[in-house]
């Protein structure tokens, strides 16, 4: 086995796999009504192509990538639309977004689906088809595939394809029965990854508390040249800057990606979606969701894209004692749901109904006692108490010197902390505040620039009028007097801030 | 159905600051046992006394400033600050000089600072070092080994009178004695040689009688804290350390005028400064490579203060000037982020 290279910090957390993870993944029921998200990753809004009262059918596309950033959305079963409107959407704000809400008609019926060929496929054609299949990261951050896959630009040959099955979060199973059960699938679509990026190598990380999943994923894996490689069960392996400095060694640069450093990763679910897409002609129209903690009877289903959370629960016996929170992915990074109407979404990994039993009893602030815990487990090596001095002092900028942006927000050093500090909201409060002043001042200086360009025309309309008038009286003293002072000119409206065009806020 | 938001992480570790305080106290039983049987009665009186005016005094300065009162005084914090003050008294301290101390150290050197987590000096050592400076008579008392270990021990009763009362069956004269850095530092002035000095009644065989087991038992209770990580190893190694090479420095230079480094390292308060003074998180550096500096650099004034000093320990005074140069330190000595360029 090769060598791995240890991150700094880290957890051991509790697991609480085995309450998810003894059962098969299950089929989703169909419910009377899907309400699908044109936004479900990172980029520009879907561009909705259907209207209230269009049929659809399963796997047709009813939102249209707007941009390069930007992923495709579709149909998860066939049936009517019955609105393009806002919805409530899984989101740690509780605000609603542009959704397609469809009554489903039981039929499922499909489009026509056509499986290709890869390798008969010219590479942009395939990044094309996996682009309008609407495939985008599985493990959370819904990062549109297609765009991961281009490698053009970058002069330098991939060294290293990174499958992430790590899965380090508590609670969460849903990659681990996807490859236990589909670890074939899960490399066939693997393969045309690495067809579309010619890597050097290819490593598939899992942790070491999944034996099933690496025998699986190994077995799978004969005969390509994939590694499977576990990885200690510390949290957060499964952070891809973390797991690709413990599977290669080579640390991400502060302001870059993996790729800067010769390593592209994906989800294990990413995959199996692509192997979809390809192989099967299907567009992403369902995922696996671990549905776990208070509820009767835990497990995975594998969910349609648009199907209300308050659905899985049912399907799965219904909630349990006091359900305090909600919370969309684990318990480490994962956020409280405001209610369980909102929808399955592409990003959403695991539902976790937690009550007493899961969660940490809310105990009071204490001032911090700069014990130095949460700098032993940050992973990213940063002085958390020294960020959250900052952040508490609103010393943004100081804050920002002190390597803010690199923070993952994995809640190790809130875990930790014996005075109970909510450090990652300290930190997400400080990104927010400086994003919000740079956009500020962005919106500035297009306001000045504006200001700036209609002062030059008018100037220029003067002149040009004023050429004109010489042309016709050439001979005529007074105007010529008069033109000096531009505001006395009749014609000149003079520059008015009540327009607002000079206004910051325009 | 509706649910409360709170932002991630949703689970949390069980610990405390509370814990980490009475993790403190755990880890000084063995050496106060030691003082307890070397020293007698007097070093229980003067922990129970500071820990009640400890308390009264974090009671009263959290009211005034408006905090819940059973939530702070749940953290255990000003009972350490008293237990550390109160071990480095002598035991037979008049009692107000213990009260004293003890308010200088929690009502001004941590309330007035804005209380846990704001102080920039060691509480207790600001309380120790008001004491050193105003009452240096007093403070000097320290008693001979003759504790209820020895032939000679002084009875509970007794030793409340001499405490609360100024008298006791016996004169306080009689009981008290220079300390064995005291000896070191008076006898090195009359021009004898270290060898010469060691074979004075007061030292036993690394350091002072008695004291030497003091030593091994805060060493014992030191260690499990480093275990445990409720202090940071880098502290104490700096700090012995940094006195270990300026004592073996000028100890090969001159053999007779200056101790063995062994000899300075065990005695005193270095190894309870070390492990218990030294490591308080709130006052110390935090970065990795900043505890060994700073650590270091309390080893290195340690021996300054003994050696050239006007006193013949240096523990507090080496301790509050580190202190002052703790923000710097972590200024100078923040770790290479992850995917930082190593500079």
């Amino acid at each position: 086995m090769s060598a791995l290279f240890p991150f700094h910090g880290g957890l051991k957390t509790v697991r609480h796999k085995t309450e998810s993870n003894q059962t098969p993944i299950q089929a989703g029921i169909l419910p009377p009504r899907l309400t699908v998200p044109l936004r479900q990753h990172i980029g520009a809004i879907a561009k909705p192509l259907v209207q209230p009262g269009d049929r659809v059918l399963k796997g047709q596309m009813i939102g249209q990538p707007d941009g390069y950033i930007s992923a495709a959305i579709h149909a998860p079963t066939s049936g009517v639309v019955s609105a393009v409107d806002q919805q409530p959407v899984p989101h740690p704000s509780g605000l609603s977004d542009l959704c397609v809400t469809i009554e489903t008609d039981g039929e499922e019926r499909w489009i026509d689906r056509e499986p290709v060929d890869y390798r008969r496929l010219h590479p942009s054609e395939l990044r094309q088809t996996i682009r309008n299949a609407g495939v985008v990261g599985l493990g959370g951050a819904g990062f549109p595939s297609a765009v991961k896959l281009n490698l053009a630009g970058r002069s330098e040959p991939l060294a290293t394809l990174m499958l992430n099955g790590a899965e380090c979060e508590p609670w969460i199973t849903c990659d681990d029965r996807l490859m236990r059960e589909r670890a074939a699938e899960v490399v066939a679509g693997l393969q045309i990854m690495a067809h579309l990026l010619e890597p050097q190598e290819v490593l598939i990380g899992i942790e070491d508390d999944k034996p099933e999943a690496i025998a699986a994923m190994t077995a799978a894996c004969a005969g390509t040249g994939y590694e499977v490689r576990p990885v200690p069960t510390r949290y957060p392996s499964g952070s891809v800057k973390q797991l690709v400095k413990l599977l290669t060694g080579k640390e991400t640069p502060v302001d870059g990606l993996p790729v800067d450093v010769g390593v592209q990763c994906f989800n294990v679910a990413t995959a199996y979606t692509v192997h979809r897409a390809i192989n099967c002609g299907e567009p992403m129209l369902s995922r696996v969701v671990t549905v776990t903690g208070q509820v009767h009877r835990p497990g995975n289903l594998e969910t349609l894209i648009g199907t209300p959370f308050a659905e899985l629960i049912k399907q799965c016996g219904g909630y349990r004692e006091n359900v305090e929170r909600l919370i969309m992915g684990g318990p480490m990074m994962g956020f409280a749901l405001h209610s369980d109407d909102a929808p399955v979404t592409k990003a959403a990994n695991c539902l976790l109904a937690a009550g007493s039993a899961e969660l940490a009893p809310e105990l009071p602030v204490l001032p911090c006692i700069r014990c130095g815990a949460c700098m032993d487990v940050c992973p990213a090596n940063l002085l958390p108490q020294q960020l959250y001095w900052h952040a508490r002092a609103k010393e943004f900028d100081q804050a920002r010197d002190c390597h803010l942006f690199s923070c993952i927000e994995c809640g190790c050093c809130s875990h930790v902390c014996p005075s109970h500090i909510p450090l990652v909201q300290y930190y997400r409060y400080a990104k927010n505040e400086i994003w919000a002043k740079e956009k500020e001042k962005q919106r500035a200086e297009q306001a000045r620039q504006r200001h700036q360009a209609r002062m030059e025309r008018l100037e220029r309309e003067k002149q040009e009028r004023e050429a004109k008038l010489r042309q016709k009286a050439p001979v005529r003293p007074e105007p010529a007097v008069a033109s000096t002072n531009p505001h006395s000119d009749p014609l000149t409206p003079a520059p008015s801030p009540a327009k607002g065009e000079g206004h910051p806020e325009g | 159905m509706r649910f409360k938001t709170v932002t991630s992480p949703h689970i949390l570790q069980h610990t405390s600051v509370g814990q980490v305080m009475r993790r403190v106290l755990y880890a000084m039983i063995p050496g106060i046992a030691a003082l307890v049987w070397f020293f007698g009665w007097g070093v229980l009186i003067n922990l129970a006394l500071a820990t009640a005016v400890a308390l009264g005094a974090e009671a009263v300065m959290l009211s005034i400033r408006g905090k819940p009162l059973a939530l702070h005084l749940g953290d255990y914090s000003a009972v350490v600050t008293a237990w550390l003050l109160a071990v480095a008294l002598p035991p037979l301290a008049p009692w107000w000089l213990t009260v004293i101390g003890v308010l200088a150290a929690i009502v001004v050197a941590k309330h007035l600072y804005g209380g846990l987590g704001y102080n920039p000096f060691n509480p207790a050592m600001i309380g120790y070092v008001a004491l050193l400076i105003s009452f240096p008579r007093e403070m000097s008392a320290w008693l001979i080994p003759h504790g209820m270990g020895q032939s000679h021990a002084l009875g509970l009763l007794d030793t409340l009178q001499i405490i609360f009362g100024g008298v006791g069956s016996l004169p306080i004269d009689a009981l008290t004695g220079a300390t064995p850095l005291d000896v070191l530092r008076t006898k090195l002035g009359l021009g004898q040689t270290v060898a010469e000095i060691r074979n004075s009644p007061v030292f036993g065989i690394v350091a002072g009688q008695g004291w030497e087991w003091v030593t091994a038992g805060f060493l014992a209770g030191g260690l499990w804290l480093v275990y445990t990580r409720t202090a940071a190893w880098q502290i104490p190694a700096g700090l012995l350390g940094g006195l270990a090479v300026m004592a073996t420095v000028f100890y090969l230079i001159d053999p007779q005028h200056y101790a063995p480094p062994w000899f300075h390292l065990w005695s005193g308060a270095v190894i309870f400064g070390a492990f218990f003074i030294a490591t308080d998180p709130v006052t110390a550096s935090t970065t990795p490579r900043g505890r060994l500096i700073y650590g270091a650099g309390v080893g290195i004034l340690i021996y300054v203060i003994r050696g050239f000093g006007g006193y013949p320990d240096g523990v507090a005074f080496a301790v509050l000037l580190m202190n002052i140069a703790a923000p710097t330190i972590d200024l100078y000595t923040r770790p290479r982020v992850f995917g930082e360029k190593p500079s």
